[in-house]
């Protein structure tokens, strides 16, 4: 984390516990969300995302705890109805209101009491930022369902909440929609510069959203710290098997030819292939499977474009082949198997070669700036 | 048959003759299941609402005394309202037994249990986090069960329909607690016991078919506005 | 276009409350001290009568009398109560009880009018000859024929009943004896639909005749005179009676003008009088 673009902290919580039926289903000793950025709580289902939503919401009644928001502490057995008017909160289903799109954005506005010139103003214009312009006068029975998220996610931005949650917004949309509205919703919290609180089972729907990632499992948070480094450095065997093994590395990129783009990360250039553009931050994924170790630079039959020498860290057995970390200016894991393992002679501390080609980086577009 | 062809001849000539007698009744009718409907209606739709959206220890029970009053017998309603406006009965000081007041009271409490029940059953039926999804919004407490009494507000039409049904077509309280008294408390239904029981059945055919024409005319205006707003 | 719809849904619904606010004021109870509750029986009611009675009292004295049509039984329960200010019924057996035990006082007769029997016309138990009606009343047991009774609390059963007593007969759950439970115009139509005899006041069936198919088969006998008293209820029992409604509606009852009004009622109508005006006489000279 790069501690001179920290942003201010928005929401505090210390020692936040909520019980059901005497069990404890929700246990955060603490949590800091900072200003602009987007958490993103991910885990299995009923882990505990929605509760910790709802807590941070003030819709639920926590057993114990304290939240602070701003300077001011949150009265969550009231339900705060003052903090309750600056944020906002969008669940998997839309829960639109029997009526037109136009009311259902302006239902907000209209709970605030504010006027109908002044929602004859605004509306429109959230209707076009979230692509549903020209539904304005459509009855909300009449939506598809990516239609029918668009119109909840406006009328939760449209009161320009500081704070913004979303209980896994889309995964009851069909994928070309979730790709569009993922999308949609990435350029609108860059734009708004909104803060956000995401639950999510999809690990690329928080690589592609998420500045920082909090991994839950029975209630608690096992793991939490910028995406990067929950994916490259799990914590434990959990947050390993379920945030998925790949080295995530952030960059920029440098320069593009002929199809070909390379990308300046911490410690180095990855070249890898995609749809960007100069100056473009992206998140390059590898897996572990693709990449090879050698003691010496490959043959030159190989067409890895990317190699790199650097020194094993540490090497893991799981079962049939083994784990290895290495540090090559930046964290690299790679999976060998026992034969190579051998006949290589790997041990930590040791030298080698990593190299793995262009196209097995699966890349990801971030326009975030802080991708730290 | 021809008694009934010679009622509906009756009917029709009563209703474009504007007779008193029977336009008086008639209103009468009117006002009074009107009120009562309409007092149903606030209490109903209030308790229904409070018990749908609250969770308090006993609140099974309730649900069933609700629902059992849904059926509840018009003529047991009426017996027991009777009693207690007698003038030695408990509530006799209100001097209102034999007034139409006493007709709408009971009317009230045979109405009430139905659009309790039907709004409850309305409220629940309700998306379960669409509660939350309101407070999310920034409502009040009372906001929120404003806009979840309108977005029930298709069954609440036929609570409103069910409620005013029930009580327009009452005879038994009616009587009971009115006394039937010729241009005081006698309503359409009464009124047609009364000329059966004379042997006038002409009349009575005709005060039917009226007190018919009357239901069909209110529920078809409420359908129409119920069924406008219909799901696709 | 919504808005026009509230709108208008606002608009129709103040002009109901409008309305029924309206309403409800003028069809209040008038002053206490004027209401008048009268208990009698649905066949003074049914034979349109005390609509004609009430209506002059009314006008003269200002009272509004709220006529409460059960059957005698329950008129009496009601006096007993002190639910009632004034009866207006025709159960003598029953009614000297009433005044035995002190629930009424004042007890005067007003009118009379008489039983009839009446049954199809093919008469399958031949009572037309019988020389008096618990003798008719055999016959029909004898021959096992339908007889139509009205089961209830009214002046009418009880007339009845009296009549199987004397004629030694207990109906109560033979085949061919069967209570109806209703009023005295409902008995008569079902005893017309189903063709059989039954107990009727003449009132009630000279309105009803006409689509009856029911003739008259037996009558005169003096056991078949239907009196009719009205008695205050009394109010040491139920201080809240309304004793001075109570009297003007008896003296009023008994009044010469009244009586006259009794007397010529219903003979346009029916082409015979439907009561017989009786005030000062004494009960035992009747039908002499």
């Amino acid at each position: 984390m790069t501690h001179e673009t920290c942003p201010p902290l928005l929401l505090r919580v210390e020692d936040l516990q909520v019980r059901r039926g005497g069990v404890s289903v929700l246990d955060i000793p603490a949590l800091a969300i900072h200003s602009g950025q987007t958490l993103a709580l991910i885990g299995p289902n009923g882990t505990g995302k929605s509760t910790l939503l709802l807590t941070l919401a003030c819709l639920l009644k926590p057993f114990q705890g304290r939240i602070f928001f701003g300077e001011r502490e949150i009265d969550a057995r009231q339900g705060d109805f003052h903090y309750r008017r600056h944020v906002a909160m969008v669940f998997q289903e839309p829960l639109l209101f029997d009526a037109t799109v136009f009311d259902n954005v302006a239902s907000g506005l209209r709970i605030r009491g504010v006027g109908r010139a002044e929602i004859e103003r605004t509306v429109p214009g959230y209707l076009e930022l979230f692509g549903i312009g020209p539904l304005a006068r459509r009855s909300a029975r009449k939506l598809s369902g990516g239609e029918a998220q668009r119109t909840s996610l406006a009328r939760a931005f449209v009161t320009k909440p500081k704070i913004v949650f979303l209980d896994e917004p889309f995964s009851s949309l069909d994928p070309p929609t979730r790709e569009g509205l993922i999308g949609d919703l990435e350029r609108i919290l860059y734009q708004t510069h909104t803060t956000a609180v995401m639950a999510t089972h999809d690990q690329t729907e928080a690589l592609r959203l998420a500045d920082r990632m909090a991994v839950m499992n029975e209630g608690r948070i096992v793991q939490i710290g910028p995406v990067t480094e929950v994916m490259n450095r799990p914590a434990d065997g959990f947050v390993a098997s379920f945030v998925g093994v790949e080295t995530v590395l952030a960059g920029r990129v440098l320069r593009i030819s002929d199809g070909v783009f390379a990308a300046a990360v911490e410690g180095g250039e990855i070249q890898a292939v995609g749809h960007v553009r100069t100056g473009e931050g992206v998140l390059c994924c590898i897996r572990p499977e693709h990449v090879t170790l050698s003691t010496n630079a490959p043959l030159s039959g190989s067409s890895a474009r990317n190699v790199f020498s650097g020194t094993i860290r540490k090497i893991t057995p799981l079962g049939l082949f083994f784990r290895v970390r290495l540090d090559c200016g930046f964290d690299l894991v790679a999976y060998v198997t026992r034969q190579s393992v051998e006949s290589l002679a790997l041990e930590e501390g040791k030298s080698v070669v990593a190299s793995f080609k262009a196209t097995s980086v699966h890349v990801i577009p971030r326009k975030t700036s802080s991708t730290a | 048959m021809d008694l009934i062809v010679e009622g509906i001849k009756k009917a029709f000539f009563l209703i474009f003759t504007l007779d008193t007698e029977v336009l008086g009744i008639t209103l009468l009718s009117l006002k009074v299941s009107g009120l009562a409907t309409l007092i149903s209606l606030v209490i109903g739709i209030s308790v229904g609402t409070a018990v749908a959206l609250s969770r308090f220890p006993g609140r099974q029970i309730v649900v069933s005394l609700i629902n059992t009053g849904m059926g509840l017998p018009p003529v047991v309603v009426g017996l027991f309202v009777m009693i207690f406006l007698w003038r030695n009965g408990p509530l006799g000081f209100l001097e209102i037994l034999y007034t139409p007041t006493a007709i709408i009271l009971a009317q009230a409490v045979i109405a009430t249990p139905i659009v309790t029940g039907i709004t409850l059953a309305a409220i629940q039926h309700l998306p379960a986090n669409l509660r939350l999804q309101i407070l999310a919004l920034g409502a009040t407490r009372l906001q929120m069960v404003w806009i979840l009494v309108k977005e029930a507000r298709l069954p609440l039409l036929a609570a409103v329909m069910a409620g005013f049904g029930g009580v327009i077509s009452e005879v038994g309280a009616s009587i009971m607690v009115g006394g039937n008294i010729k241009g005081y408390s006698r309503v359409l239904t009464t009124a047609t016991v009364m000329e059966t029981s004379r042997g006038n059945f002409d009349i009575a055919i005709a005060l039917g078919i009226i007190l018919l024409i009357l239901s069909f005319l209110i529920n078809a205006t409420l359908t129409q506005i119920q069924q406008r707003e219909r799901p696709r | 276009m919504k808005r026009f719809l509230k709108t208008r849904c606002m608009v129709v619904i103040t002009a109901m409350v409008f309305l029924m606010g309206m309403a409800l004021p003028a069809s209040a109870a008038g002053p206490e001290r004027k209401n008048l509750i009268l208990a009698t029986t649905t066949s003074t009611q049914d034979s349109g009568l005390l609509d004609v009675l009430i209506q002059i009292f009314e006008k003269k004295t200002g009272y509004f009398v709220k006529t409460i049509a059960v059957g005698s039984g329950q008129a009496m329960a009601m006096g007993q109560k002190g639910e009632a200010d004034v009866l207006l019924v025709h159960s003598p057996d029953a009614e000297k009880k009433f005044i035995a035990e002190g629930s009424g006082r004042n007890r005067l007769i007003v009118m009379h009018n008489d039983f009839v029997v009446v049954g199809p016309s093919a008469d399958p138990a031949a009572i037309k000859g019988a020389k008096s009606t618990p003798e008719a009343f055999k016959k029909i047991a004898a021959a096992g024929a339908l007889f139509l009774s009205r089961g209830d609390n009214s002046g009418t059963y009880a007339k009845e009943k009296g009549i199987w007593k004397m004629a030694g007969i207990n109906p109560e759950g033979q085949k061919w004896y069967q209570q109806t439970g209703l009023g005295m115009g409902q008995t008569l139509n079902v005893a017309g639909e189903k063709k059989g005899y039954t107990l009727a006041d003449r009132g009630t069936w000279l309105a009803l005749q006409k689509n009856l198919g029911l003739p008259i088969l037996k009558e005169g006998d003096p056991i078949l005179l239907n009196v009719y008293h009205v008695i205050a209820v009394n109010p040491a029992k139920w201080p809240k009676v309304n004793t001075g409604g109570a009297k003007t509606f008896s003296d009023f009852l008994v009044s010469a003008e009244t009586q006259g009004v009794i007397k010529t009622f219903g003979v346009q109508k029916y082409g015979g009088a439907l009561f017989f005006p009786d005030a000062g006489r004494k009960e035992e000279e009747l039908g002499k």
